[in-house]
């Protein structure tokens, strides 16, 4: 073993292609077997896997790292890890979408805690309720974290993903079902429990998939119970439907409530087929991206306009006949206890 | 042994504010070093209630909830989803405002304590802290005399304790004579904030609205319900006069700075080594120091 090390240490140090490489490969490599000895399992596992201890061997991570550095995605998050001259980590962290900017390019930060408030708004400054939803804003950079600080700032902008992640590949994730995390809820939510599997299935599809959110989801409707809607390519794992999916299925636990009807409309095809294009433009989140005159995507305001003008009523409702209208469609008030 | 503080908070699915206070009175807290480890939780944000224990590393945890009465969220929601094992709301022993602390393990994390306050909203500190905010609202250190201060609650929504905490400062802050009338008002019950001016005298009245953070009640509705403004969007005056009284409006008391003393006092009290952390934090965040 012994022997092998410092073979291993030999070899980064004949990678390296400077002194001061190999001497930053050594120290680095003292480092790791001192100082991170004293590390909490879970932070020295993610620290270990930022530099892809367990794909390369020591001699070519620790060339790696002395040279460019190594770099590894969470998320929309790019952490690049290279050695100080004692053999420590710094971290470089920013946006995937900014790797080839340079640092000047970019508004710098140094304390994680930032990382909070550049987590609260998208690039158009739009709330961003859930954090691991793929519209982490662009243009910062902390560029010179420590190891400490680097596993502080990855958990301000992914909360528990580290943890969890660490859990998963311990083998002892704790994944609650999507029954279970149900029949849990009161007060306002206490209806979720209702929706039925397809439903469920409608609800992942929803909020669940990659484009939607990073975390690779992990809950069924239970845990015998698959849903067939993918689970997501993400680093890290979800265990649990989270708050923004519980407080959506009460929403659609109220409209399922409702009983179906006929209706029948009055559309050309071409108005049909607009119908579907801003349905989708909608789900997709495209509309901000139409341009102003293009005319010939039916999810364009000019388009919409021109619908709403010909078929929808003042009050903006589309009449329709209504083959047996009884029942009522009353819809709860909108909370966000 | 390392301690952790775990401030757990309601936070917004829709509005970004919510969880500003919770983020600021955190940071006073790590500033001031009195714990290894300081961490916010939230029920409608990230980290969850639920998988917040699993990103603290120490063994010692004081979870103290910022929430401005003990009910549903403190006795059902935060304790269920932070899976404490042996709950039992008598373990507060309190009549309402005068929950303090529990120590219980959690199941999802193996080897923690967890010590389980009650909300800062009840704590006698909180007094202190309306006070301060009519001093931050009137910029006198010294406001009092002549004076008339309202302490405005939500009223009853899901529980009786939040009118309880309510007249509970109200009524500790009238027992220190310093403001020449003291009243508890509410948004949904009687007496209620909309005729604020008909229950006072003085021709000056602050009001403080005992929420954590601001919002659609503080921003919106009790702005307009005052009538201080017709339109919460064009803002308002502080003071604005209605029908001859000067109505000083403050805000969400929650996002008075001194609040995070109160989150200090409730850990130290749970048996949280803070050292002097809380005088240091009181005289910082505009506070008397000492006791
Ligand atoms: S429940 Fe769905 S949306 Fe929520 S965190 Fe998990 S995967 Fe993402």
């Amino acid at each position: 073993m012994q022997s092998s090390l410092s073979e291993s240490l030999a070899g980064a140090a004949r990678l390296a292609q400077t002194v001061g490489e190999s001497v930053r490969a050594v120290a680095g490599f003292y480092h790791e077997r001192t100082a991170w000895r004293e590390l909490p399992d879970q932070r020295r596992a993610f620290l270990r896997w930022v530099e892809g201890a367990d794909e390369r061997n020591v001699a070519d991570r620790y060339a790696a790292l002395a040279r460019e550095g190594v770099t590894r995605r969470w998320g929309q998050l790019l952490l690049t890890a290279t050695l100080a001259t004692d053999g420590s980590r710094r971290y470089d962290l920013r946006h995937e979408a900014d790797a080839e900017r340079g640092v000047g390019d970019l508004t710098t930060h140094d304390d994680p805690l930032d990382a909070r408030h550049i987590a609260t708004n998208d690039d158009d400054g739009r709330y961003r309720p859930l954090k691991t939803a793929p519209t982490l804003r662009t243009g910062w950079v902390f560029p010179s974290l420590t190891a400490q600080q680097v596993v502080q700032a990855v958990d301000f902008f992914y909360p528990a993903t580290v943890a969890n992640w660490y859990r998963e590949r311990e083998g002892d994730l704790d994944v609650t079902h999507w029954r279970e995390t149900a029949e849990r809820q009161t007060g306002i939510y206490d209806i979720v429990d209702e929706l039925s599997g397809e439903q469920v299935e409608w609800l992942a599809e929803s909020c669940c998939v990659d484009s939607q959110c990073l975390k690779r989801r992990m809950w069924d409707e239970d845990e015998d119970t698959e849903l067939d809607v993918p689970r997501g390519d993400g680093a890290f794992p979800c265990r649990e439907p989270c708050s923004l999916v519980i407080a959506a299925a009460r929403k659609w636990a109220v409209f399922e409530g409702e009983s179906e009807r006929e209706y029948t409309f009055t559309l050309t095809p071409s108005e049909k087929g607009q119908l579907e294009e801003i349905l989708d433009a909608v789900a997709d989140g495209r509309v901000d991206e139409i341009r102003e005159a293009d005319v010939f995507d039916g999810a364009n305001r000019y388009r919409a306009r021109w619908l709403r003008a010909k078929r929808a009523a003042e009050d903006g409702t589309l009449p329709a006949v209504e083959a047996d209208g009884t029942g009522d469609e009353a819809d709860g008030a909108d909370a966000d206890d | 042994m390392s301690q952790a503080l775990v401030i757990v908070a309601h936070g917004s699915h829709l509005n970004p504010d919510s969880s500003t206070p919770t983020f600021d009175h955190a940071d006073t807290v790590r500033a001031s070093g009195a714990f290894d480890e300081v961490r916010e939780a939230f029920w409608k944000e990230e980290p969850s209630f639920r998988e917040v224990l699993r990103t603290v590393e120490a063994d010692e945890v004081y979870v103290v909830p910022l929430f401005v009465s003990e009910g549903y969220f403190t006795e059902q929601v935060i304790p269920r989803e932070l899976r404490l094992d042996g709950w039992d709301v008598e373990q507060w022993d309190s009549d309402g405002t005068s929950a303090d602390h529990t120590t219980l393990t959690a199941r999802d994390v193996e080897g923690k304590t967890v010590h389980y306050c009650g909300p800062v909203g009840t704590h006698d500190a909180m007094s202190d802290v309306i006070v301060q905010r009519a001093e931050s609202v009137t910029g006198d250190a010294d406001v009092g005399d002549g004076f008339g201060l309202a302490v405005v609650g939500h009223g009853t929504e899901r529980n009786e304790n939040s009118a309880k905490a309510i007249h509970y400062h109200a009524d500790r802050i009238r027992e220190t004579g310093r403001f020449d009338e003291v009243e508890a008002l509410f948004m949904d019950e009687e007496p209620e904030v909309d005729d604020v001016a008909e229950f006072f005298e003085s021709d000056d009245v602050v009001v403080v609205p005992l929420f954590i953070a601001d919002g659609f009640h503080t921003q919106e509705d009790i702005p307009e319900d005052m009538g201080i403004t017709d339109d919460y969007r064009m803002g308002y005056d502080v003071p604005t006069a209605v029908d001859g009284t000067n109505i000083w409006y403050a805000g969400a008391v929650g996002t008075e700075p001194l609040m995070a003393d109160v989150v200090l006092e409730r850990a130290a009290e749970a048996g949280a080594d803070v050292g002097d952390a809380i005088v240091r934090v009181r005289s910082e965040t505009g506070g008397v120091a000492g006791d």
